[in-house]
């Protein structure tokens, strides 16, 4: 029979993908619920002990995590906000038809293709506080009053930092919006131009109703890439507790003070929080998808 | 009036345009001179806009002084190696889930969906024993097999689309002239998958090449340490002292190849990211 060989070869097939899952994210994930009910450091010095869901419990009043999770907020919140604004305009320019759109989608791609870490350098750089092309120029054009240190003032960190993710995730969400833009059909438009509709009357009556579908899979997919944020904040300002997100936080329990069953109970939370995340983006996207 | 309305409003949307091009590109550019411009030219009150004078110590000083270009080759290996065994097994098992009767599909595609968006920082810690336990701590494979961690389920999930995309018609009439699926897999689907292959090569290789999170924790020294760390931990003689001629230089270096790829692949890398996401 075809057919029960083609199944035997499409397990075949497969499973050295699953194996890999298995290895590289179930076996891994695996240990980290069960050492999270455990005392135990990284290299094993001390014999681990078991104690139930006391990690959970010290999590639940532990102010560092507290601070973590709200500078992962705020991130989220601002950058994805800031990016969906930007994003969506950059998309709306890009679709209208003009002489040179392609150098502009080139353009942007730029940030894109850019490593965060990178990225990250490349900013510290212009935003250096003496030689800094952004306290050169703002001084020069009257924009700042006198050169400003945005990495070392509390107040500044955070937004510098959201500054340079804006910068380079932007044109992601852009390209994302753009392609949901393009599934509009033309028609649409001139039936409304015929109509009397003002350009402006047509983007809230047709262009926004129709592209929220890739609105909201380009929300939820920045979403949770900014919850889980490490690279852009960890290189701009380290382990600050100012600053740090929920990721920082985790690798610094786990590597740095070698604190296996609590990092253990933060990654749980992390990816709890992750988890409710996906299941939007199952119940949004997924369903269709798997048609 | 009406026609200098019209041309106002024109002006406006180019400056809107032009913003949009200097504000993407504008400090890539400024990396790019600073890492030409000397030492005293790039520490100046009155920064030039040019690269002038022009200077290659930075860049000759990065690979002399430093471990970057086996840091580059770090990057190289691991980055590519993490890209062929993506494809490798994921055109297998892309081509069991798009093409062949295969009962759990759905659960096996729910899988990797998940996948694609599981947070790298959940599983540190199991990945981190897990590589000691298997001495594969700080060595090439072991980052490559972690890797395979994000670039494996976005690669299956993409390349599906590709396969689901190709007509029955030829694999029947593979089929009525006696090939096996495997034969009708490496022959016939294969081949015509090729830009799909690129497009999800790319993109892995991208996401590999950027990495930073597991390259900084399951590397030690700079035997296998990849760029992003190395340009991350980069310090002068002392710690008072950046060398941020040198961290331009070496900026510059990694992202160069990147850019020259992703302008020439732009349409395939644009169809890429928006089927990775608006289609799943």
């Amino acid at each position: 029979m075809l057919t029960q060989r083609q199944v035997r070869l499409a397990w075949l097939l497969v499973l050295p993908t699953l194996l890999v899952v298995v290895l590289v994210a179930g076996y891994p994930l695996a240990q980290v619920f069960y050492w999270s009910l455990f005392k135990a450091d990284i290299a094993f010095v001390e014999p681990p002990e078991f104690v139930g869901l006391e990690n959970y419990v010290f999590l639940l009043q532990d102010p560092d995590f507290r601070q973590a999770l709200w500078n992962t907020l705020k991130f989220t919140v601002i950058s994805v906000s800031l990016e969906t604004i930007l994003g969506l305009a950059i998309a709306l320019v890009i679709h209208s038809n003009f002489r040179g759109r392609g150098l502009v989608r080139a353009a942007i791609l730029i940030p894109w293709a850019i490593p965060t870490v990178v990225s990250a350098k490349m900013w510290q750089w212009m935003l250096h506080d003496v030689y800094g092309v952004v306290n050169v120029l703002g001084v020069k054009l009257g924009l700042l009053s006198q050169k400003v240190a945005f990495l070392a003032r509390p107040e500044l960190i955070l937004p510098s930092i959201i500054a340079v993710d804006v910068w380079k995730t932007t044109p992601f969400m852009a390209l994302l919006l753009l392609a949901g833009l393009q599934l509009i059909p033309e028609e649409l438009y001139e039936a409304a131009s015929i109509d009397g509709a003002t350009r402006w009357q047509q983007f809230w009556t047709i262009t926004l109703p129709l592209l929220t579908p890739a609105l909201v899979v380009a929300l939820i997919f920045r979403t949770l890439d900014a919850l889980r944020v490490f690279d852009v904040i960890f290189v701009m300002s380290g382990a600050n507790p100012a600053t740090r997100s929920l990721a920082i936080y985790n690798r610094q329990t786990l590597i740095d003070f070698q604190d296996l069953g609590y990092g253990s109970a933060i990654s749980v939370a992390i990816l709890a929080l992750i988890f409710v995340f996906v299941l939007l983006y199952m119940r949004t996207i997924g369903r269709e998808a798997l048609r | 009036m009406k026609a200098l309305w019209r041309a106002l409003n024109r002006g406006l949307f180019y400056l809107l345009v032009v913003f949009i091009v200097v504000y993407s590109v504008f400090p890539f550019y400024w990396a790019v001179i600073s890492s030409f411009k000397p030492s005293d030219a790039l520490f100046s009150p009155d920064p030039s806009f040019l690269p002038l004078p022009f200077t290659l110590d930075h860049h000759k000083n990065v690979f002399l002084q430093a471990n970057f270009g086996r840091n580059l080759l770090n990057s190289l290996i691991v980055a590519g190696g993490a890209t062929l065994l993506s494809l490798a097994l994921g055109v297998l098992a892309a081509y069991a889930l798009g093409r062949l009767p295969f009962p759990p599909k759905n659960a096996v595609l729910y899988i990797v969906l998940a996948m694609t968006m599981f947070p790298q920082i959940s599983v540190l810690g199991g990945l981190f024993m897990l590589l000691r336990q298997t001495g594969l701590f700080n060595t090439h494979l072991g980052l490559i097999l972690t890797y395979l961690l994000f670039t494996l389920p976005f690669t299956v999930w993409v390349l599906v689309g590709y396969f689901r995309g190709l007509p029955r018609e030829l694999e029947e009439a593979a089929y009525v002239d006696g090939a096996t699926p495997l034969q009708t897999l490496l022959r016939v689907m294969l081949p015509l998958t090729g830009p799909g292959l690129v497009t999800t090569g790319l993109l892995a290789f991208i996401a590999a090449w950027n990495e930073y999170l597991f390259a900084l924790t399951f590397t030690v020294g700079d035997a296998v340490k990849t760029v992003p760390p190395a340009i991350a931990s980069f310090g002068g003689a002392t710690p008072f002292e950046i060398p941020w001629g040198s961290i331009m230089a070496a900026s510059v270096v990694v992202t160069v190849p990147l850019v020259v790829l992703v302008l020439i692949f732009q349409g395939r890398i644009v169809a890429g990211l928006t089927a990775g996401a608006v289609k799943g």
